[in-house]
């Protein structure tokens, strides 16, 4: 047995808060009696009987705290005795109640973090990518309008401690099942996939998903990534990590077309993946570049799935994307029911990348078409509100999204477009993207299933029909629930494809037969 | 050692200080006699330093009423005269270890709070409070508050105070924090508080029943009695923690109905001002939001401290200050540990599970956040000639703390 | 610190500097994260942002 105590001068505590403390110093194995009050004449009394008697407690005044102890051994109470500051503090307040608002205080509660989501106003987001390296997290950027000097400085300070920054301007990464941004629920698999654009990435996984495969991780660059002045600093580190990735059989990179002296750099060094590779970078065909054994070039996001999916079965699939005989009859019923005059595609995009392929569909088909975002300038529009001919309009261009949302989580701009492209008599298609997953609207068709069926009555009641050709970009266990989207348009009339590829090329056969 | 551990440890050091503190009220006596440099026609005021022409209407008044007060004008007009000619000089109550509510104004006759801290011998000063010459007016009226203090109420509290040996403020202020007082707008407790101890030594100081009973009064029904003695004893806390190189924690903030201004431990004396912000407030019957005048007093000093509006969410007797509902409350208090370097160990509120109160204002984390330091204060009409018209909060204003910080960087040579 | 090869092995720790949005769809996977209310650093004050990286 062994006992001891503290007298701390003119330091008041409320009694029931002292009583809450010597029920924690209680809990201490090995103390027997302890007990934690003001030196008052009743509380000396109390401490007397308590079997504590020192002169100490016979000089303190009211204001003044005792801490006494007895425990088993001089070590117990030293070591209670010795941590007073401790037992006089208050437990943490529950971690949910109080909000954070900087990257360090949330670094200093979750240090097992690993990654960090920036959304910032692009002007602030890379100080915080930076912050973010410097504590150690790998970083996925979603925030554009970044510095391309602030990107590449970003990317080479990553690669220094093998961290990566995905982005900026990057909507979409899959790691490990886990969908960053805008994502969908895929299945997982032994396809991975790198990617420069979000959308690009939603529809290849959905449609690896669709075939009954899955995905290992897909990697989100951020636009620019492939541009001569970044060189695919992060495409590099990403192919590197899905080489060594155990999980990962094949591997996809899918982009615009890189910049001339990083896509010959690329080539190369995708042709010496141990890995088999399938390329596919919109608008560069195989035609055009060389590819090895290992290594294959295509065209659409489509073929891109196809060719990853042949890599793994062994079996080739039918190169290149063709309409079904029911698709082509289809096509025909549609059409013999336009009017006069009507001959005009509109699309409107919500996914950039899907609306920069169907314009190379269009392109190879003979198709001219105009365009906000156009593959050649000769093809943009002078206005992006004013459509002209056959035209698709990528609606998630800064023209529309400055301070307002994006088309993917809201479909209010989308809506005033099919209500004012209705109007126009030459319409005869009106082609429509709709992208589900985590991050997006809650109910994409629902939020343009009014003005959708406003213009085909517009156009009914001109004589004519309007065709109404859908894509959409999800998958079954998606929170929007894809059977119930797909029949809100099929029953709207429209002729609905889960590829957006597909979509396009329902579009070209329609204007092929005028 | 890196800038940053400078910075932490002077910070820490500085917060030792402000915590290890004890005030202790010593003597209630005339300013003239213990205020350092209060010497001939001498008004100190509230706030950052401030020439007469472009002083507030309630300053103004409350300077004419401390000049009349003082016997050196027998006219508002004839005060005037004297300020406007300089023959009277004005200066901040900081630069006298001194502090005062509202206008703030003090005299060499008029009594003081004297507030030693035992742990460093230090001494802080502040008059009286009241709610009519301090806020600007000058009536007679206003005026004979004073003199009551002058020459009753103050003289027989002296005298019970040095029969007892003076009165140790921390237990006060500990169980008042606990009590529902945050130590600037409510002080109902400490004030009960404060009577009990002083009815006691006033009755065994065997003085006169003439004296005895006003005297008793006066501090049985001013609720805001305390406020003087909190806002010595924030003075008494702070100064200690000046002068700390490197250290980026604020030691005073005070306002004079024109500009807001801080001091910062690391960067001495210097005052880093901005214009005083408008105060977001509740008003008295027959006063409205047009009437009021900007932020006013060296009454902030509490909140240096850690009181006042950081710890209002212990004080739920003025929720109606802070819209009305406790949530509202906590997350003041638990909005200014984000820019705070610790928690007080023996000032607790019991609310947020005995927490301490937040203290150590960094001018460093207030900028990074945005987050400026809130305070609960009383409100001045914009003329001379006013009481007290309402209350209300108010946050300071962002750019002293930029300035502060850009002049930090000046200073430790940073780019 | 995780390298980015760690991180793909999983499971995703994250920390979400903005868009709430994107915080609550990773909850919704059931993948670790904390919110960050971010607010621009210095009041938007780009130069004294940069001050206060030396400092904080």
């Amino acid at each position: 047995m062994a006992s001891g105590l503290v007298v701390r001068k003119n330091q008041y505590y409320d009694s029931v808060f002292l009583m809450r403390v010597n029920r924690r110093l209680l809990e201490v194995r090995g103390v027997q009696r302890s007990a934690v009050l003001m030196a008052t004449p009743a509380n000396k009394k109390l401490l007397a009987e308590l079997g504590f008697r020192d002169p100490q407690i016979d000089a303190a005044q009211p204001i003044d705290l005792i801490v006494a102890v007895i425990a088993e051994t001089p070590q117990i109470v030293e070591e209670v005795l010795g941590r007073l500051d401790e037992w006089l503090q208050p437990p943490e307040e529950g971690a949910a109640e109080t909000r954070l608002h900087r990257l360090e205080e949330a670094l200093a509660r979750k240090p097992n973090a690993n990654l960090a989501l920036i959304s910032v106003p692009g002007e602030y987001a890379a100080r915080e990518a930076r912050k973010a390296l410097e504590g150690g997290l790998n970083v996925f950027l979603f925030s554009s309008n970044v510095p391309v000097e602030d990107e590449r400085r970003l990317k080479e300070f990553a690669a220094q401690r093998n961290l990566i920054v995905m982005g900026p301007d990057c909507g979409t990464s899959l790691l490990g099942g886990a969908g960053l941004g805008f994502a969908n629920a895929v299945r997982r698999g032994p396809i991975g996939v790198i990617g420069a654009a979000g959308t690009g990435i939603q529809e290849f996984t959905c449609q690896v998903h669709h075939a009954g495969f899955g995905i290992s991780h897909a990697i989100g660059t951020g636009s620019r990534d492939l541009s001569d002045e970044i060189g695919g600093l992060t495409t590099w580190a990403a192919l590197e990590a899905l080489e060594n990735d155990p999980r990962t059989e094949v591997i996809v990179v899918l982009s615009k077309p890189p910049g001339a002296r990083t896509l010959s750099r690329l080539l190369a060094r995708l042709q010496a993946c141990p890995k088999p590779v399938i390329g596919c970078f919109l608008g560069v065909s195989s035609r055009d570049r060389p590819a090895g054994a290992n290594f294959e070039i295509v065209r659409t996001i489509d073929e891109a799935v196809q060719g990853a999916i042949a890599v793994l079965t062994g079996q080739r699939q039918p190169f290149p994307l063709e309409l079904s005989p029911e698709e082509r009859e289809r096509a025909a019923q549609e059409k013999a029911r336009w009017g006069a005059g009507q001959k005009y595609l509109r699309g409107l995009f919500a996914g950039g990348t899907l609306c920069y392929q169907a314009q190379q569909i269009f392109q190879g088909a003979g198709i001219r078409v105009y365009s906000n975002a156009p593959l050649a300038p000769v093809h943009r529009l002078a206005h992006p509100d004013e459509s002209r001919e056959h035209t698709v309009v990528d609606m998630g261009d800064e023209y529309y999204t400055t301070g307002k949302p994006h088309p993917m989580i809201d479909g209010t701009v989308r809506r005033e477009r099919i209500r004012s492209e209705s109007r126009d008599p030459e319409i005869a298609i009106l082609l429509l993207d709709f992208i589900l997953g985590y991050g997006a609207s809650r109910d994409p068709v629902g939020d343009l299933m009014d003005a959708i069926v406003e213009a085909r009555e517009t156009v009914r009641r001109r004589g004519g029909a309007l065709t109404v050709v859908a894509s959409i970009c999800g998958t079954d266990g998606d929170p929007q629930d894809l059977a119930l989207q797909t029949g809100l348009l099929n029953e709207a009339g429209a002729v609905v494809f889960t590829s957006s590829a597909r979509a396009a090329l329902f579009c070209s056969e329609l204007l092929k037969q005028h | 050692m890196d800038i940053r551990q400078e910075i932490e440890k002077a910070n820490e050091e500085a917060v030792r200080r402000m915590v290890q503190g004890e005030p202790v009220l010593v003597d209630i006596a005339p300013a003239g006699e213990v205020i350092p440099g209060m010497e001939g026609k001498l008004v100190t005021h509230a706030g950052p330093p401030l020439p007469w022409k472009e002083m507030c209407g309630a300053m103004k008044g409350a300077i004419i009423g401390q000049v009349l007060y003082e016997g050196w004008a027998q006219s508002a007009d004839e005060a005037v005269a004297l300020l406007e000619r300089g023959a009277i000089r004005l200066e901040p109550n900081h630069h006298h270890q001194t502090v005062g509510p509202m206008a703030g104004t003090i005299s060499p006759s008029a009594p003081v709070w004297v507030v030693e801290n035992r742990a460093f011998g230090n001494r802080a000063f502040c008059r009286q409070v009241e709610s009519h010459q301090q806020f600007g007016n000058y009536s007679e009226e206003a005026l004979q508050g004073l003199r009551m203090w002058r020459d009753l109420w103050a003289p027989t509290l002296r005298k019970a105070l040095h029969h007892i040996g003076g009165l140790n403020l921390k237990p006060i202020i500990t169980q008042a924090l606990q009590m529902g007082d945050e130590l600037h707008n409510r002080h109902s407790a400490a004030s009960s508080l404060f009577a009990n101890a002083m009815a006691v030594a006033m009755v065994e100081a065997d003085l006169p029943r003439s004296e005895l009973l006003p005297t008793l009064q006066y501090i049985t029904q001013h609720n805001l009695i305390f406020l003087g003695l909190a806002m010595a004893a924030g003075k008494a806390l702070a100064d200690p923690a000046m002068n700390i190189p490197y250290s980026t924690i604020v030691t005073a903030m005070c306002r004079n109905g024109v500009e807001f201004g801080i001091r910062v431990s690391g960067l001495g004396e210097e005052w880093f001002t901005a214009p005083a912000p408008v105060v977001d407030g509740l008003y008295l019957p027959g006063y409205r939001a047009e009437d009021a005048g900007l932020d006013m007093g060296d009454s902030a000093i509490t909140e240096t401290v850690g009181w006042g509006a950081f710890t209002i969410g212990g004080a739920p007797g003025i929720l109606s200050l802070v819209g009305g509902t406790p949530e509202e409350a906590l997350a003041y208090s638990r909005e200014m540990r984000k820019i705070t370097a610790a928690t007080h160990p023996v000032y607790r509120m019991p609310i947020l599970g005995f927490a301490g109160i937040p203290i150590g204002i960094d001018i460093r984390k207030v900028v990074q956040t945005g987050i400026s330091p809130i305070i609960d204060t009383a409100i001045a009409h914009k003329e001379p000639g006013h009481s007290i018209i309402g209350a209300g909060l108010v946050r300071a204003p962002l750019e002293c703390f930029k300035k502060a910080l850009i002049a930090f960087g000046r200073k430790y040579q940073l780019g | 610190m995780a390298t980015f090869a760690e991180l793909l092995e999983g499971p995703v720790v994250a920390i979400n500097l903005g868009l709430s949005m994107f915080a609550e769809s990773l909850e919704s996977q059931g993948v670790e994260v904390v919110q960050v209310d971010w607010t621009p650093p210095a009041g938007g004050d780009l130069e004294l942002a940069e001050l206060l990286d030396q400092l904080l």
